[in-house]
């Protein structure tokens, strides 16, 4: 296929934020809206389209593109298998969402707001498509720059104290990743990773790297004990950007860990599985006890984020099939649920300007349609079985099994616990007594909210009932990237 | 005899068309105007010149002065930096009533020091051009002779470089004593690292060139100057002299020292950590943004001498791209500096850009984009810079260098974020003249507009830079 698919997807949202850059209103914005929606929902279809004509029989990189860039052996390579596929997807899904969302949240300067969106989704997709670990890098962090923007200009509050600290959390750990980079390139002469995966990186380097790897990785995901932008990142970003680090931001790191970490140094990646699994088994109990305890509704949603991103390290350094594919299941399930979870934080801040759980009570009784969907979502981060959340921990829990039995049982703990808290949240906004005579007057869901949340509680059902979709797109990919963890572990 | 001359054309257009517009400046009264055009085209010529003759290395005048790829794409790059520096600051020099003639006439000689220093390949010839460039330099930090910071930074400039230049001259001396020669080639062939003597004047070699670029812990005057001397004098002083004293520092290490490569590397090492880390600590507390440049030019030569500690030629090619990146950037960074004009006052004070995304969203997005890049954020121009160094560094398995190099990149972030932070987050509290500075406008666009496509083809700088060792 000579058409650069892949490029037309990554610059598609950067072209039409010129356009509205471009757009001239002054008082309504309407035509800044509609460019970056048409440009968003047309990058959507796009990548459905993708996702279509990729085939999944093989685990091999599809609609290549490569170009001579820095020099011959530093290219720009982009690339798209089973896996990333299904994050790009994710990625073109949310966006739109979130400039939905905008329309009722942000009332100033929103055509900056869209521009810096559009400009993100481009670096977003970047990430996911790049077969080349300089391009992966510049994509990577170049991210930071509108999410520092989003947080910092939109923001509640505290938003400088939480958008330096995002940025420079993210940045520390991503110098390491640099190094090792660079390092990867003496080498093996090359920073294309099909060829990186051919040639075996050196037993003695491997540790090294993988540590290098992790800094990043960690301070993405996040993982405990670097996990503490997070919280901070999430209460003060405006619901856009709030949903776009949680669905999307976060899963970088986790495809990292699929596409660097555990193909390019198996053994280092069996040999800190001990690590993993008690970083992991940390995050999962202490942040979700620590998110019993949140006044906040995001804070209690973000700790929640890093308890479910527990689960995902847990699945992906079991480095079984039902691990592996638990985890991208769960990523990209978190990503839908999450994403809901802060949209809906956002359609009653919008309302109250109040994130306190104590502001609410009783919501049931003023605006049905939300509560209903407001459960949904919660029963689905809890994991229920029949909605998407629930088959993803379920596959990295039979996958943890498979290895440590002790890890199995403090995670399925773990699942309690995030029963408890989203269980009492619930309670106490949806249900309980109404203190607060606000809320008498609260009007229910308008059109557009309803059009943002009826999306995604009926894709959280579908792939909740029907996985196979999204099974069977990445299966090939997992098995390969098993065998070849395992081929690599024998040949040692 | 006349061929040889072909040679240093430039040179020898540029000094007779100095003289010819010093005879414009002393006959033809309020001649700012006509010789700063006139500065202007011979600035251009001379690049014409430089870029139609012939780059093939050659040596004149008992081997001297050279002509090769290598200086040539110096002077390029000083002529090309003075140009936009000079223009996008006219209007400031005419409004804070520094138009006075000898002010551009100053500029050139400073440069025509300059292309001698680049082109030496004898120590003589190199102090000459050294002394010339500092000389015209001193009157430069001084020019607002009423004005009480301006001579007094002129002062400390004058009192401290010329200790600098007395110990190179001194290291010059020890050079001539223990190789008997003062021919950079001759000397490479005479030295070898149990020539202790030697190795002692190289020492003091190096002090001299560390001062010139400001190189920690021979910095001192660097903030006092910059914040001191006029703002069109501090962006001069933070651009060109930097380039100068860079390609003076890698072609004695390429040249004369080369045989004493592990001798100079340890003290090229710790200079560059100290100014790495120095850079990135003391402009975090400034709140004059003059100042806070200083600081962080302080900071990029120390990345860039990261580079040239490797002591390769790939290590050498990095640091030129570096400061090549690295002049880009400041351009537009000072010229940003010349529409933060309120009631007939240009503003300093990083407190001054408070919330101008609002009313200036322009100008707050061109300083967004340049200072993103001044700390190295993928994926503008200053990545890049950083990128091929770091990739030199570590080539040589220098890895302290680069861990440090990248955690002081993290440090050196936070205040450039701070000052985005002013930009973008902060209450609007000034609103600036809409400014009619339309030279300034072209400065700041051409460098947003490199640092922006710079990534689409990274390698056009590289292609060029590997050129310059080959012949």
């Amino acid at each position: 296929m000579n058409f650069p698919i892949l490029s037309t997807l990554i610059f598609l949202p950067l072209i039409s934020s010129f356009f509205i850059l471009l757009s001239k209103d002054k008082e309504s914005n309407n035509s800044s809206i509609y460019i970056s929606l048409f440009s968003s929902i047309a990058t959507f279809l796009l990548s459905l389209f993708l996702w279509y004509s990729l085939d999944i029989n093989t685990s091999e990189f599809q609609f290549l593109e490569e170009k001579s860039w820095i020099n011959n052996s530093i290219k720009f390579k982009l690339g798209v298998d089973g896996i990333s596929i299904l994050f790009i997807v994710l990625t073109t899904f949310i966006t739109p969402i979130c400039i939905i969302s905008c329309v009722n949240s942000v009332k100033v300067r929103v055509k900056e707001f869209l521009i810096a969106i559009l400009i993100l989704e481009t670096f977003m997709i970047g990430v996911f498509c790049s077969l080349d670990l300089v391009i992966f890098y510049l994509f990577f962090e170049a991210g930071l720059i509108p999410m520092f923007l989003i947080i910092g200009v939109w923001g509640g509050p505290r938003r400088v104290y939480s958008a330096f600290k995002f940025f420079l959390f993210t940045l520390l750990g991503s110098v390491l990743m640099l190094v090792a980079i660079i390092v990867i390139y003496w080498l093996t002469g090359t920073t294309d990773i099909t060829q990186i995966y051919e040639i075996k990186i050196p037993k003695e380097y491997q540790n090294i790297l993988w540590l290098a790897f992790l800094s990043s990785f960690a301070v993405k995901m996040p993982m405990w004990p670097v996990h503490t932008w997070l919280p901070d990142a999430h209460v003060e970003a405006p619901t856009a950007g709030s949903v776009i680090l949680a669905a999307i931001l976060l899963k970088m790191a986790g495809y990292g860990f699929l596409r660097f970490s555990i193909p390019m140094f198996p053994l280092a990646s069996e040999y800190f599985t001990p690590l993993i699994y008690i970083l992991s088994i940390i995050a999962i109990i202490y942040t979700s006890l620590v998110a019993l305890m949140q006044d906040d509704m995001k804070k209690l949603i973000a700790y929640s984020s890093v308890a479910h991103m527990g689960y995902v390290t847990l699945g992906i350094f079991t480095l079984t099939k039902q691990g592996i594919e638990g985890s991208i299941y769960q990523m990209l399930s978190h990503g839908l649920i999450s994403a809901a979870l802060f949209l809906c934080v956002g359609v009653v801040y919008d309302r109250l300007q109040s994130r306190m759980i104590s502001t609410y009570g009783g919501l049931v009784n003023y605006i049905p349609k939300f509560s209903f969907l407001f459960l949904i979502f919660a029963l689905a981060a809890l994991g229920l079985p029949g909605t998407s959340g629930f088959l993803g921990e379920f596959l990295v829990l039979t996958g943890t099994f498979q290895k440590s039995y002790l890890a199995a049982m403090l995670a399925t703990f773990g699942v309690v616990l995030g029963a408890a808290y989203m269980l009492w949240l619930t309670k106490r906004v949806i249900f309980g007594v109404t203190n607060n005579s606000e809320i008498k007057t609260l009007n229910d869901v308008n059109k557009s909210e309803i059009i943002m949340l009826i999306t995604l509680a009926f894709f959280i059902i579908f792939f909740g009932f029907y996985p196979l979709p999204i099974m069977e797109t990445f299966s090939v990919s997992v098995n390969s990237l098993i065998n070849n963890y395992e081929t690599a572990l024998i040949s040692n | 005899m006349i061929d040889n001359l072909n040679i240093m054309f430039p040179e020898i257009f540029l000094s007779l068309s100095i003289f010819s517009i010093l005879m414009v400046g002393v006959f033809i009264k309020k001649s700012f105007n006509i010789i700063f055009n006139l500065t202007t085209l011979i600035i251009i010529i001379t690049v014409a010149i430089i870029i139609s003759g012939p780059s093939n290395k050659e040596k004149i005048f008992l081997e001297s002065f050279t002509r090769d790829t290598f200086s040539n794409y110096f002077k390029i790059l000083i002529l090309l930096s003075s140009l936009f520096v000079l223009n996008s600051s006219k209007s400031f020099i005419v409004e804070n009533k520094l138009d006075k003639f000898e002010y551009p006439i100053i500029i050139l000689l400073s440069i025509l020091g300059m292309f001698f220093m680049v082109s030496s390949n004898d120590l003589i010839l190199f102090y000459l051009g050294l002394e010339l460039q500092s000389l015209s330099l001193y009157i430069l930090a001084s020019i607002d002779r009423d004005n009480l910071r301006s001579t007094e930074s002129g002062i400390k400039y004058f009192v401290l470089s010329a200790l600098s230049s007395g110990l190179l001259l001194y290291g010059c001396s020890l050079l001539y004593g223990f190789t008997g020669s003062t021919n950079f080639d001759l000397i490479a062939s005479q030295l070898n690292k149990d020539n202790t003597g030697a190795v002692f004047a190289m020492v003091f070699i190096l002090v001299g060139l560390a001062f010139k670029v400001s190189a920690v812990p021979f910095h001192m005057w660097t903030p006092d100057v910059y914040e001191g001397a006029p703002t069109s004098i501090t962006n001069y002083f933070a651009v060109v002299p930097k380039v100068a004293g860079l390609a003076l520092i890698i072609k004695f290490m390429f040249i004369p020292f080369s045989n004493i490569l592990l001798e100079w590397q340890t003290i090229i090492i710790f200079i560059s950590i100290a100014s790495m880390i120095l850079g990135a600590v003391a402009a975090m507390v400034q709140t004059n943004f003059k100042r806070l440049l200083a600081y962080s030019s302080i900071g990029h030569i120390g990345y860039a001498l990261a580079g040239v500690a490797t002591g390769t030629i790939s290590g050498y090619e990095s640091a030129i791209v570096y400061i090549s990146i690295y002049v880009i950037m400041n351009i537009g960074a000072f010229s940003c500096l010349y529409l933060l004009k309120k009631d007939g006052q240009y503003k300093e004070k990083i407190s001054d850009l408070s919330g101008i995304s609002k009313k200036h969203p322009l100008l707050a997005i061109s300083l967004l984009i340049i200072l993103f890049s001044l700390a190295g954020v993928p994926p503008l121009g200053g990545f890049f810079a950083k990128f091929y160094v770091f990739v030199a560094v570590l080539e040589n398995e220098m890895y302290a260098l680069a861990i440090i190099g990248l955690l002081t990149t993290v440090m050196s972030a936070f205040y450039y974020l701070k000052i985005i932070k002013t930009i973008y987050f902060d209450e609007s509290l000034i609103t600036f003249e809409p400014s009619k500075n339309r030279t300034a406008q072209i400065s700041i666009f051409t460098s947003c507009a490199i640092l922006i496509t710079f990534f689409l083809y990274p390698s056009v700088l590289n292609n060029l830079v590997s050129t310059l060792f080959i012949g």
